[in-house]
């Protein structure tokens, strides 16, 4: 470890914040919707597409349902958070930036055997794939490294960098934590010291019963519906509202994707959907996805042409 | 040309990256190209997107940062060592391997051979550094496929086996590079990992005994009945439904108690809803085994979990226990039987639901345990199955009632193949059985039997007893390697030609027997003579299936046969005496063709 090692899970998530900030990231804030992981956040899914340069980075909490494992298993939970960092057009150096974050949080490359691992990575659910690699650090990925190609069916031009932490399994690395329960949160000699297990222990077993026992899935099913029919609807309304302002609603109807999305995830975690319906669902969460990214291409934000003046 | 070269080089698959166009596997960054001679070598000019090709590489990302000039390809290799990169893939393995065996060894365990992960793990790493490390205590029961699964599917390590008790208690790490601490923290690190991971392991192991307490086996497969097979063939649970009425049907032809193939059929597959194998599909079958037993199920049953798969490829074992080998050959021959239905059959290279293994499997299983099956007494109520499943909706509701449907078509269709000695889905069966064949030459040929010595005696009765086949192949195969075997093909041909010109000119078949008394020399009675031994001999050996003796009895009229053309013109200027030679030679092939059908040897 580096001469001032972090002290905390927050301390970590600071370092990084920091450091991408000096990098010349927008740091932005955490999505306020239930995702999978920090790809699902508009900042990566929607801000890939379209010709506009963009650098964002945040904590995105992440949701998996199936992961539960009542708090027991070291490093599993349904609750966790990923850092994400998405820079378009990916720099040259962009491995050599990563490797700096790594020291920054206290990652000694002489002392560890850190790996940069060829991986495809694909998202059915959003229609999206890129190359990259896994980054492994003494055995562990630590990261995801992915050069977008597509995403909601669209090729990606120019190509955005992608890079995903899994915090809690990089800080307990970091921290020299066995148990994510017993990893400090907040700096070991506050006056009122927490661990991750203080916040998180009662919440994974509660979510793990829930998840995996109790929710209600009659009503997911129609929460599903529901998520999808609007995100159609939103994306088929008029391409000028009442007063005669032309807004393609391609945000709103994206939240309803990402709803569709989890709502898939958690009737997995049931063990409600079987295989063959399973291919179905995630053909329909990538059908809505496709729809608002061909929206999203064609707004102001997206490098479209059609909102650029409005009237 | 080089920058045709690297503009379309034919990646599996490749990328953009930044705002270029260029497709690389990853962003390309520098291009190394030199040309030379004796007297030196020149940087190739070519700049492809702004790169410019030079003479400067780099080594070890982090044990050798700098960047170096080389000269030509051997320099090339020895400043990459310098550099803490070995370059050949082949020295990286042997070079993994020999330390890793020597880490276990010094550990009193032995490293458990994996080429495919070595070959893997060599093509992870540029400076392989060998780390041993010990299995936590609290998951050194889990079973030993478990710990080696997990251990080499996400952390592509290597296992180490203690000798003495058998199992799974260390493992083998490979790092790409070297350590101030020799490597201790990253052992350690390893070793993290490796506990989250077996804790995970651990919690499915625990769900699915829990699982299997609670339920049974049966409980566990209910939810199949939800998992589609093939959308023409329906669910997996009307699937096994099938497998299981069929294993009933083989169990006593093959030793098994009708009951316990029932049985076995019905959880043989209940791992696949298991969440260990959810998560690791290649434990199937090997779970199987260790839940059936949890449940208290016979060993026979536990057993058929994973046997019944196999043999999953031409060097795989071959089951031997009864139960097995029916609930093995059901699954099977319901497989072939239900994609000949809705024809799906292998085209070429195409066999996407591995049907030619699967008949090979019938046939090795069939061969290796010596079994008299009728086959096409099989085939014809497994088609009859699919029929009956494709009529009948599925889901989970109607499984029960199909299942009894297909129970009940099997005995009617058993009592109609045994009563008129073929089906009324003559067709597909009589194809699924040229199929059959046509494996079954494809596996004799490897053994060094010729096709056309199975074409002979495919001509035979009761070819569909694969296991009488190839006895009868193989004693035609060894008599045709003798002399007599060799001169009697010979004399059999002769007489044979003669008598199919002689019936062609003539427009009859000289089918009526010969008769002694118009035999003329001594050569022509000593032929009728030995005609008459040959035919007592052969026709009690074929009843017993001795098919060594009989083709033994019909090597001792080589002599008489080549003695009788030797000294007799057939076509004599007598009419009778002729007849008498032609029907003469009629019996020798009518003789000759009692043990296998010579014509269609070649040579």
């Amino acid at each position: 470890m580096t001469a001032n090692p972090p002290r905390s899970f927050q301390e970590i998530i600071l370092r990084l914040q920091s450091y991408w900030a000096a990098q010349g990231c927008a740091v932005l804030q955490p999505y306020d919707m239930e995702v999978g992981a920090g790809t699902f956040h508009p900042a990566t899914t929607l801000r890939a597409l379209g010709t506009r340069p963009w650098a964002a980075a945040y904590v995105q909490p992440s949701r998996r349902p199936t992961d539960g494992r009542y708090g027991e298993n070291p490093n599993r939970l349904q609750h966790y958070y990923q850092y994400q960092v998405l820079i378009k057009p990916s720099p040259p150096d962009l491995q050599e930036l990563y490797l700096g974050s790594l020291a920054a949080i206290g990652i000694d490359a002489g002392l560890h055997d850190i790996r940069f691992v060829e991986d495809d990575w694909e998202s059915p659910t959003l229609g999206a794939w890129g190359l990259g690699w896994e980054v492994w650090c003494d055995g562990m990925e630590v990261s995801q490294f992915t050069y977008f190609q597509q995403v909601g069916g669209h090729d990606c031009h120019p190509v955005s960098g992608e890079l995903t932490y899994g915090l809690e399994r990089l800080a307990m690395y970091v921290l020299g934590i066995d148990h994510v329960m017993e990893m400090p949160f907040n700096d070991p000699d506050s006056p009122i010291p927490l661990l991750y297990g203080d916040i998180f222990r009662q919440t994974e077993r509660e979510y793990s019963r829930w998840n995996f026992d109790q929710v209600d899935t009659e009503m997911l099913f129609g929460h599903f519906k529901d998520a999808e029919a609007e995100c159609e609807r939103i994306l088929a309304a008029p391409a000028t509202d009442t007063a005669g302002r032309a807004i393609t609603m391609a945000h709103p109807a994206y939240d309803q994707c990402i709803k569709a999305s989890h709502l898939f995830n958690l009737l997995d975690a049931r063990g409600v959907i079987s295989v063959t319906e399973r291919q179905a669902y995630i053909g329909r969460v990538r059908a809505l996805a496709r729809k608002c990214a061909d929206a999203f291409v064609t707004t102001e934000a997206g490098g479209g042409q059609s909102q650029g003046a409005v009237g | 040309m080089l920058e045709a070269t690297i503009r379309t080089f034919p990646w599996p698959k490749s990328m953009r990256w930044g705002a270029g166009t260029l497709r690389w596997v990853r962003p390309l960054h520098s291009i190394l190209c030199l040309l030379g001679d004796e007297a030196g070598a020149e940087v190739v000019p070519l700049e492809i997107d702004g790169i410019a090709a030079g003479n400067v590489t780099r080594g070890h990302r982090f044990l050798a940062p700098e960047s170096f000039a080389v000269s030509g390809f051997d320099d090339y290799a020895a400043k990459l060592r310098r550099a803490s990169v070995m370059l050949d893939p082949e020295e990286r393995a042997a070079h993994i391997w020999q330390d890793a065996t020597n880490a276990a060894f010094a550990a009193g365990l032995e490293a458990v051979e994996d080429r495919g992960l070595l070959a893997e793990v060599a093509g992870l790493v540029e400076w392989p550094v060998v780390l041993m490390g010990r299995i936590g205590e609290e998951f050194l029961d889990l079973p030993p496929e478990v710990l080696q699964t997990s251990m080499k599917e996400h952390q592509k390590f290597f296992s180490c086996r203690n000798a003495r008790t058998g199992r799974i208690e260390g493992f083998i790490t490979v790092a790409n590079t070297e350590t101030a601490d020799h490597g201790a923290t990253i052992l350690k690190g390893n070793q993290k990992v490796l506990s989250a991971r077996l804790s995970d392991a651990k919690f499915f192991w625990e769900n699915d005994l829990r699982t299997v307490a609670r339920e049974g086996m049966e409980g566990m497969a209910a939810g199949l009945a939800n998992v589609t097979f093939h959308n023409k063939l329906g669910s997996q649970a009307a699937r096994i439904a099938r497998i299981e009425a069929l294993a009933r049907e083989i169990a006593p032809l093959v030793g098994a108690a009708p009951d316990l193939a029932a049985e076995a059929a019905r959880v043989a597959k209940a791992d696949l809803q298991s969440e260990m194998v959810g998560e690791f599909p290649e434990l199937q079958g090997m779970m199987g085994v260790y839940y059936a037993r949890a449940a208290g199920l016979p060993d026979a049953v536990a057993n058929a979990c994973k046997e019944h798969y196999q043999p999953l490829g031409p060097s795989d074992d071959v089951p031997s226990e009864p139960v097995s080998v029916a609930v093995a050959l059901a699954d099977k021959i319901d497989t072939l039987t239900g994609f000949w239905a809705i024809d799906e059959k292998p085209t070429g290279s195409k066999d996407p639901f591995a049907l030619r293994r699967a008949a090979l499997g019938v046939i090795r299983l069939c061969l290796e345990n010596t079994l008299r099956l009728k086959l096409r007494s099989l085939l014809t109520p497994a088609f009859t199955a699919h029929s009956a499943g494709t009529a009948t909706p599925h889901g989970s509701r109607s499984d029960f009632v199909l299942a009894e449907h297909v129970a009940a078509l099997h005995q009617q269709h058993l009592v109609e193949a045994a009563g008129e000695g073929r089906s009324i889905e003559a067709a597909p069966v009589d194809d699924l059985l040229a199929f059959f064949h046509d494996r079954l030459k494809v596996h004799l040929r490897d053994q060094g039997i010729r096709h056309d010595v199975i074409d002979a005696c495919l001509a035979m009765p009761g070819n569909d007893d694969l296991t009488l086949l190839v006895k009868r192949a193989e004693a035609l195969a060894a008599f045709l390697k003798t002399d007599d075997g060799e001169n009697l093909l010979q004399g059999f041909k002769r007489a044979n030609n003669i008598l199919t010109q002689a019936e062609g000119k003539d427009g009859v078949e000289y089918s009526f027997g010969a008769d002694p008394k118009f035999a003329e020399g001594p050569e022509e009675r000593a032929l009728f003579a030995a005609l008459d031994r040959a035919e007592a001999a052969i026709a009690p050996a074929m009843k017993s299936e001795d098919f060594a003796a009989a083709m033994s009895a019909m090597a001792a009229l080589r002599a008489s046969i080549d003695a009788f053309f030797e000294a007799v013109q057939v076509n004599s200027d007598n009419a009778v005496v002729r007849r008498n030679r032609l029907n003469l030679l009629s019996r020798i092939r009518q003789i000759c063709l009692s043990v296998a059908d010579l014509t269609r040897l070649e040579g």
